[in-house]
C-alpha cells in the first residue's frame, strides 16, 4: 500500500459518510499503487460497500476526497464523470446483470452505449470476453436468468473487464458461491487484473478470496481503517481485531450485537 | 381555600402540565411531517427537471424510445379501446334514461361526443394507463434499483436518466394523445351503436348532431390533457421506481405509490386544465 513516492492510482482521503444519525464512514484513508490489488476486509455492516459506492460516485461523501491519477473526482459530474467512469470496471455482489438483455448484450452494454462501438464489433469483443472467463460462446445468446450463480459471476466479470478498465472494483466477488467455484472466480480475477495491468480494489469477508487476490489488505472497523499492510503480513499483523477477524473467532474485541 | 377550589386548582395544574408535555411533541411531529413533505416535493422537482433536461439533450437512445412507444402505446390500445367503448355505450344509455324525462333525447349525441372528447377519454385513458403502464414502469425500474442494475449502468458510463427515464417520459407524453384520439373515436362509436341499435335513433340525424356540436377545441383540449397525463404517469412511475427502497416490499410500495399518486395528480390536473380551457 505504500506508494514509495509514486503517485497513487487511486487515493481516498478522509472520506466520511453518515445516514441520519448513523456514521458509516468516519474518515477513510487509502492509497493504491498502479497495478496493485488492495482488498478491504471487515465484518458486515462496517461500511465496505458504502466506501466503494463513494469511490464510484454512486454516493456523495459528506467530507473527504477521492483522486484518480492525481485528479480530484469526488464532485465531478456530467460528461466529466462519464470520462472518469471509462477508467472503471465493477463486479457487483449480486452480479447486477440486466435481465432484459442477452448475456452478450450485457457484456457489450458499455461498449455500445458509452463508447459507440458498432454492434457487430461489440458482439465480437463480448464473445472474446465471455470465452476469457471460461464460458462457451453459445452462452452469449442466453438470458441471465438461464445461468447458474457461478456463471452469472463470470458474466459479470466479463462485463467488468469488457472496456479494458484501468481500475476494477470487486464487491464481495465470491459471496454465494461454493468453495470450488469461489476459487475459480478468484483465479479469473487475478488473471484478468494481471492480464489488463489494472489496479484492483476489492471488498470481501472471505479470507480465502482475500489471500488469493490481494497484494495489500486493509481492515475496516466502525467506519475507519484500523490496519493495513501487505497480504504477507496478514497473519502477523499484531492487531487483535485483524487476528479475530481472519480466524473467525466469536470472542475478541469485535463484538456483534444480536438484536 | 375550599376543598372544591383546591381540586379545581389541581385539575388546572394537571391539564397545564399535560399540555406542556404534549405540545412540544405535537409540534415536533408536525414539523417533521412538513419537512418530510417539503423534502419529497423538492426531490420530485429535481427529478422532474433532470428528466425533462435529459429528454432534450443528447445522446438519445432511439431503440429504447421505440420500445417504450410500443410498450406504452400499442399494448395499451386494447385497455383504452375497451374502456372508451363501454363508456360511450353507458353514456348513451344513461343520458337517454335521464333526457327522456325532459323530451331532450336529441341532446344525447352532443352529451356523448362532448363528454368523451373533453373529459372521459383523456381521464379514463390516463387512469387506465396509470394502472397498466405506471405500475409496470415503477416495478421494472424499482427492481433494477434494488438489484443494483441502475448502479451497474452508471459504472458502465451510461446515464440512467438518458437510458431509462427519458425514453419512458417521451413515449408516455407522445403516446397518450394518440391513445385518447383512438379512444375518442371508439367512445363516440359506442354511443352511436347504442343510439342506433338500442334506442332506435336515426343514423343520419345522430351523426349530424354529433358533427354539429363538436368543435376542434373539444378534441384538442382532450389531447393536450392526454399529453400532460402521459407525462404524469411516466414521470411518477419512474420517480417511484428510481427511489424504491430495498427488497420486494420496497418495490411493491413503489408500484402502489406510482399508481395512486399518478391517479390523484391526473384528477388534479384535469380540473386545472379544464379551468384553463373552458372557464
Amino acid at each position: 500500500m505504500s506508494t514509495n513516492g509514486k503517485q497513487p492510482k487511486l487515493k481516498i482521503s478522509g472520506v466520511k459518510k453518515h445516514f441520519g444519525k448513523k456514521i458509516v464512514l468516519d474518515g477513510i484513508d487509502l492509497e493504491i499503487e498502479q497495478g496493485k490489488s488492495l482488498v478491504v476486509i471487515g465484518a458486515s455492516g462496517t461500511g465496505k460497500s458504502v466506501m466503494l459506492k463513494c469511490v464510484l460516485g454512486l454516493l456523495k461523501p459528506d467530507e473527504g476526497s477521492v483522486m484518480v491519477d492525481g485528479e480530484e473526482i469526488t464532485h465531478v459530474r456530467g460528461s466529466e464523470r462519464d470520462n472518469v467512469m471509462e477508467k472503471f470496471g465493477m463486479l457487483f455482489q449480486g452480479g447486477a446483470l440486466f435481465d432484459s438483455m442477452r448475456v452478450w448484450e450485457n457484456v457489450a452494454f458499455g461498449l455500445i452505449h458509452a463508447k459507440g462501438v458498432d454492434r457487430q464489433k461489440a458482439w465480437e469483443i463480448a464473445i472474446e470476453k465471455i470465452v476469457a472467463v471460461g464460458l462457451k460462446p453459445e452462452v452469449g445468446n442466453l438470458y441471465p436468468a438461464e445461468l447458474s450463480g457461478g456463471m452469472q459471476k463470470r458474466v459479470s466479470l466479463a462485463r467488468a473487464i469488457a472496456k479494458n478498465p484501468e481500475i476494477i472494483f470487486f464487491d464481495e466477488p465470491t459471496t454465494g458461491l461454493d468453495p470450488i467455484m469461489a476459487d475459480v472466480i478468484n483465479d479469473l480475477i487475478v488473471s484478468s487484473v494481471k492480464g489488463l495491468g489494472a489496479t484492483a480494489l476489492s471488498i470481501t469477508h472471505d479470507m480465502a478470496s482475500a489471500r488469493k487476490i490481494a497484494d495489500y489488505v486493509a481492515m475496516i472497523h466502525q467506519g475507519k481503517i484500523i490496519w493495513h499492510g501487505s497480504v504477507k503480513d496478514l497473519d502477523n499483523s499484531g492487531n487483535e481485531y485483524v487476528d479475530q477477524f481472519i480466524h473467525g473467532r466469536a470472542t475478541g474485541p469485535i463484538t456483534r450485537r444480536v438484536a | 381555600m375550599t376543598a372544591k377550589s383546591e381540586k379545581i386548582a389541581i385539575d388546572v395544574h394537571h391539564t397545564a402540565s399535560f399540555l406542556t408535555d404534549l405540545l412540544p411533541d405535537t409540534c415536533q411531529a408536525l414539523g417533521r411531517t412538513i419537512l418530510a413533505f417539503l423534502q419529497r416535493v423538492g426531490q420530485l422537482s429535481i427529478f422532474v427537471g433532470k428528466s425533462v433536461m435529459h429528454c432534450f439533450l443528447p445522446p438519445y437512445f432511439p431503440s429504447q424510445i421505440w420500445r417504450q412507444l410500443v410498450d406504452i402505446g400499442y399494448y395499451s390500445l386494447p385497455v383504452v379501446g375497451m374502456t372508451a367503448l363501454f363508456t360511450g355505450m353507458v353514456l348513451a344509455l344513461q343520458s337517454y334514461t335521464g333526457f327522456t324525462r325532459f323530451n331532450a333525447e336529441s341532446a344525447i349525441a352532443a352529451v356523448v361526443v362532448l363528454s368523451v372528447t373533453r373529459e372521459l377519454a383523456p381521464v379514463l385513458a390516463g387512469l387506465m394507463v396509470a394502472g397498466r403502464v405506471g405500475a409496470a414502469i415503477a416495478a421494472e425500474i424499482g427492481t433494477m434499483r434494488v438489484t443494483e442494475q441502475i448502479d451497474a449502468m452508471s459504472t458502465l458510463s451510461v446515464n440512467p436518466f438518458k437510458y431509462l427515464i427519458a425514453p419512458r417520459v417521451i413515449a408516455g407524453t407522445l403516446m397518450l394523445p394518440i391513445l385518447v384520439l383512438v379512444g375518442d373515436i371508439i367512445g363516440v362509436y359506442g354511443g352511436y351503436v347504442i343510439a342506433i341499435y338500442r334506442l332506435d335513433f336515426s343514423e343520419g340525424s345522430y351523426l349530424s348532431q354529433t358533427w354539429d356540436i363538436l368543435e376542434t377545441m373539444d378534441v384538442i383540449s382532450g389531447l393536450v390533457k392526454a399529453a400532460v397525463f402521459g407525462f404524469i404517469v411516466a414521470i411518477l412511475g419512474c420517480y417511484n421506481g428510481f427511489n424504491s427502497q430495498r427488497g420486494a416490499q420496497g418495490v411493491g410500495a413503489a408500484t402502489t405509490n406510482a399508481v395512486v399518486s399518478a391517479s390523484i395528480v391526473i384528477l388534479l390536473f384535469n380540473y386545472l386544465l379544464t379551468q384553463v380551457f373552458f372557464s
